[in-house]
């Protein structure tokens, strides 16, 4: 299988402002975010990334979609470096978090028009993707509504037809069923699927773990921004349920009691 | 990649110019405000300082002397009305209750025309006295004791005239109407067309920076493949442009309300200033408001959000405003082109120049070079902004 995602001994750090260090009570000048961290992704694979929160997976997305640079180490998206270039890598990815938002002003034909513009897309090429697109997600009979006069759920669906208007081979997506309803959730959950179907590769940073079961092959566990486990879906959870592995992977790298 | 500076241009047009709100409180209001509220000063001013040009001062006069009965008040109208001593009470009296018809009381000594005559000012006899009594409260009142005043000064001259001082109807000042008006527009315009240029600048930029990164949607267009010297030339021109069309709108309604604030004043007007000065300020203007706007932005780009923002730009306005004040002072103008290499402060000067209609070419050339080279650099210094994770997603 060819390789599509390379991170590769990744590290990043932030400093911690003496207002933080008092809230966390430490006297710890500076956070490793991101600690030596390594796996690959391969081309039609569904990788998940699994950790509690503060475990550096955000961290770890932001670099990969070159938003923020490692301090060491680095991503190659088919071959292009996010240190050496980033705007090539932005070209090739789809990024997708919540802390994403859309100007609330415009409408999601207009969006999408921009966004495509952006990403160079052709006018007859974009045309023909949002119709398949927005159809696809309920979107069309909103299509001239002001994003903010939209459901969550609906401004969520546009987000994520946003993130993929040049039809990226490579999808990356930041807990993308957080903070969503049932409804919404399965339909995105569904449409991971059918990119999943398409061949596309995708990382998906989450902490439920039916997500992780339900669409991805290979998991890596992030704790304390190091790669405790990487290992297939099948291998994690052939004795017990992936819930459970990780607890005790938890347990063992963080030397943290749980209650079951 | 040229397309997509256009491309955020024209986010950035369509986020303005759809929003109703937006184009009311930064293009129509401002030049509308200043319109009606120089107006109103002007109207304001003239009522307090003069009578209305329908009103007939009424003044009655107790022994009117013969020498003064062909006295007229000028152009405005006056009715002088004789009364006895006896009706002398009665009318001050209404002069102190305001009432209608009651403008001046103006009581002369008995024979005033043999005792001016006989008066001799090295004696040291008292001088015939003349009572004027009016009401300061009452504008009409105030005006017709200053009528009044002027119209005994002028007889106290012509009974001891022993020479002139510019007789006749000979134009003995000097300067032309170009003079005049290139002196009040050099001394004024500079100052208030930093004021709007920084206010325009003001309306749009820290919504279109700080405002973004408040909203989490920098984030959204940083995730794109656009260069950030793209982004930040697209923001810096189109925010410009509108800021332009801002400082415009407030400088029409300054021009338009100009002649009321100054009382209809028919010798200042702009159209002394031909069309090569208006070229030049519009360089000047469009140079300035590149770095107004570069500096608005590199300081909105540093803000969390747009209340912060206009926190910080507070303090380099005000530097700008007391910038624009060195137009009027001149000790405070520098000929020497090193001077125009300052931001804001060569904007200052080079419209001074213009408006004073002695444009220095070199130092205009020095000020619109040196504007489009510090925007330049800020446009450079905002691009690595936008690529920075601390500067753009702090919290």
């Amino acid at each position: 299988m060819r390789e599509l995602l390379k991170v590769q001994n990744l590290r990043k750090s932030f400093k911690i402002s003496a207002k933080q260090q008092k809230i966390q009570n430490t006297k710890e000048r500076i956070k490793v975010a991101v600690d030596d961290l390594s796996f690959t992704a391969y081309e039609g694979e569904v990788f998940g990334l699994l950790g509690p929160n503060g475990a550096g997976k955000t961290t770890t997305l932001r670099m990969m979609s070159a938003l923020v640079k490692p301090d060491q180490g680095d991503v190659l998206i088919e071959g292009s470096s996010v240190v050496k270039n980033p705007d090539e890598v932005r070209s090739k990815i789809g990024f997708l978090t919540s802390e994403l938002k859309l100007e609330e002003f415009f409408t999601p034909n207009y969006l999408f028009s921009f966004f495509s513009e952006l990403h160079g897309v052709g006018k007859a090429e974009a045309a023909a993707r949002k119709q398949k697109l927005f159809e696809r997600f309920g979107i069309t009979k909103f299509a001239e509504v002001k994003v903010g006069n939209l459901s969550t759920g609906m401004k969520q669906k546009i987000s994520l037809v946003i993130s993929i208007v040049h039809d990226p081979d490579i999808i990356i997506f930041d807990e993308p069923t957080n903070g969503l309803d049932v409804l919404t959730a399965k339909v995105v959950t569904d449409f991971l699927l059918e990119l999943k179907d398409q061949g596309k590769t995708i990382i998906v940073s989450t902490h439920i773990f039916s997500l992780i079961e339900k669409i991805c092959d290979r998991v890596g566990v992030i704790i304390d921004g190091k790669m405790a486990v990487c290992d297939t879906l099948e291998h994690l959870t052939n004795e017990k349920s992936l819930e459970d592995k990780f607890f005790d992977i938890y347990a063992e790298r963080a030397g943290e009691t749980y209650e079951k | 990649m040229k397309n997509s500076i256009m491309t955020v241009m024209k986010k950035e047009f369509t986020r303005f110019f759809t929003d109703r709100r937006m184009v009311l409180t930064t293009l129509i209001m401002p030049g509308l405000m200043i319109y009606l509220l120089y107006s109103f000063m002007g109207s304001g001013l003239s009522s307090q300082f003069g009578s209305s040009e329908d009103h007939v001062t009424s003044i009655y006069v107790e022994n009117l002397p013969d020498s003064l009965k062909n006295l007229a008040g000028g152009e405005a109208p006056v009715v002088f009305q004789h009364i006895t001593e006896s009706e002398t009470q009665q009318a001050l009296k209404a002069l102190q209750d305001t009432e209608e018809g009651y403008d001046l009381v103006a009581v002369f000594p008995e024979e005033f025309d043999a005792q001016t005559a006989a008066y001799d000012v090295a004696s040291d006899t008292q001088a015939p006295a003349v009572k004027l009594y009016y009401n300061s409260t009452d504008t009409d009142s105030q005006s017709a004791y200053n009528m009044m005043r002027d119209l005994l000064d002028a007889y106290e001259s012509s009974l001891a005239n022993k020479f002139d001082v510019n007789p006749g109807d000979e134009a003995y000042d000097m300067a032309t109407d170009e003079d005049l008006s290139a002196q009040v527009f050099s001394m004024m315009v500079p100052m208030l067309l930093m004021v709007f240029l920084f206010s325009g600048c003001m309306a749009v930029a820290p919504e279109s920076i700080a405002g973004e990164k408040e909203r989490g949607t920098i984030a959204t267009l940083l995730v794109t493949p656009v260069k950030r010297s793209h982004l930040a030339i697209g923001k810096i021109i189109s925010l410009s442009v509108i800021a332009i069309l801002s400082g415009l709108s407030s400088f029409m309604g300054t021009m338009l309300s100009l002649p009321k604030l100054m009382g209809e004043q028919e010798n200042v007007n702009a159209s002394v200033y031909g069309i090569d000065d208006y070229a030049l300020t519009l360089f000047v203007i469009l140079s300035t408001v590149l770095v107004i706007i570069t500096i608005v932005s590199i300081i909105s780009a540093f803000a969390k959000n747009v209340k912060e923002a206009t926190g910080w730009v507070t303090p380099v306005m005000i530097i700008s405003m007391l910038l624009g004040v060195t137009s009027m002072v001149e000790s405070l103008c520098m000929t020497e082109p090193v001077w125009y290499f300052i931001p804001l402060y060569n904007s200052v000067q080079s419209m001074n120049g213009i408006f004073s209609m002695e444009p220095n070419l070199v130092n205009i050339i020095v000020t619109v070079i040196a504007n489009v080279g510090y925007a330049g650099i800020g446009v450079f210094v905002l691009a690595k902004m936008f690529d920075n994770e601390k500067v753009m997603f702090s919290k």
